[in-house]
């Protein structure tokens, strides 16, 4: 009896590390904010890294609402094309190796995005996960949730619905 | 056309947002419980770079701010405001290299909370790129002179 001996660590972790930067690399905005993505296996923790420009109330001072708003609709997408970029690498039909802005499969859109503020966001880094509580072939519920220095003390969450994009065949 | 001196007295406010300034928002009116601002085409603000579309988070931060401008024109003078909620539906992509106008309207105030609703629109100002439904905190006025 043969078996397959499991894939080394180096080659699975080069796959989903070139896959997740193929994801995100492209986009400007994500950029423009400074949000980046930690990976722990399949599980995404988006970070928004502080800098002045994102404060929105330099009195108090607090990230300004539109930024919070900004992150998490980034994560809740990331998230989503994440998930559906992974099971592309896992199975075979994609090859980290060769994924370009043309061959990646198309994101999704976002139809309506719906923050809740729970408390001011303070001058310092913020992070965020993201739960899709529904993917369907057309649309996808997605709840996420951010803090800052304490994972239990949420100062934003949000739910998104997005359109999916159509399978390329 | 003569600057709407209400309109410059917003614009001095908004420039002192580190935010609105990053996005390069603009005052374009200021009525009472009523605002109107604008984003112009920037590439650090696309989403898409397949399209050179406007990234919805961009968007959404005008309408923010726009929202959280109209409740500080209220003639009840509040002294500040927080979003509690806001909700965006992005009714299609913006057109690129257009600027993004939003207006934003207090329906109802209360001594506690406003209920705020905004559009946005870029050239073709029949079909809204999107539109906001907000409550915002009302902080009693009115502010200190």
């Amino acid at each position: 009896m043969t078996r397959t001996p499991p894939e080394p660590i180096q080659v699975v972790k080069r796959r989903r590390d070139l896959a997740l930067e193929a994801l995100i690399s492209g986009i400007p905005f994500v950029r423009f904010l400074g949000i980046s993505f930690d990976r722990r296996g399949d599980e995404l923790t988006a970070v928004l890294q502080y800098s002045d420009k994102l404060i929105g109330n330099p009195t108090l001072p607090a990230l300004h609402g539109g930024v919070t708003a900004a992150f998490l609709e980034t994560s809740a997408l990331v998230e989503l094309g994440w998930q559906m970029l992974w099971e592309e690498i896992e199975s075979g039909r994609l090859d980290a190796e060769h994924l370009a802005p043309e061959t990646l499969p198309g994101m999704p859109k976002t139809i309506d995005f719906t923050v809740d503020y729970l408390r001011s966001g303070l001058p310092r880094d913020a992070f965020a996960r993201a739960r899709v509580n529904r993917s369907g072939r057309r649309y996808a519920s997605v709840h996420v949730e951010a803090w800052q220095d304490n994972r239990s003390r949420l100062f934003a969450q949000a739910t998104g619905h997005f359109l999916m994009p159509v399978a390329s065949e | 056309m003569k600057p709407d001196p209400k309109a410059t007295i917003a614009q001095s406010f908004i420039s002192r947002l580190p935010y609105a300034e990053a996005l390069a928002l603009r005052v374009d009116e200021i009525g009472e419980g009523s605002a109107v601002m604008s984003m112009p085409y920037h590439a650090d603000l696309v989403g898409d770079p397949g399209t050179g579309v406007i990234h919805g988070g961009a968007v959404s931060g005008l309408l923010d701010t726009t929202a959280g401008t109209a409740v500080m024109s209220h003639p009840s003078e509040p002294s500040g405001t927080a979003t509690i909620d806001l909700r965006i539906d992005y009714m299609r992509p913006a057109t690129p290299g257009q600027r993004i106008v939003a207006r934003a309207e207090v329906f109802r105030m209360t001594s506690n909370v406003a209920f705020v609703r905004a559009v946005a629109l870029d050239d073709d100002a029949e079909n809204p790129v999107a539109t906001a439904t907000g409550a915002f905190t009302v902080e009693p006025g009115p502010r200190p002179t």
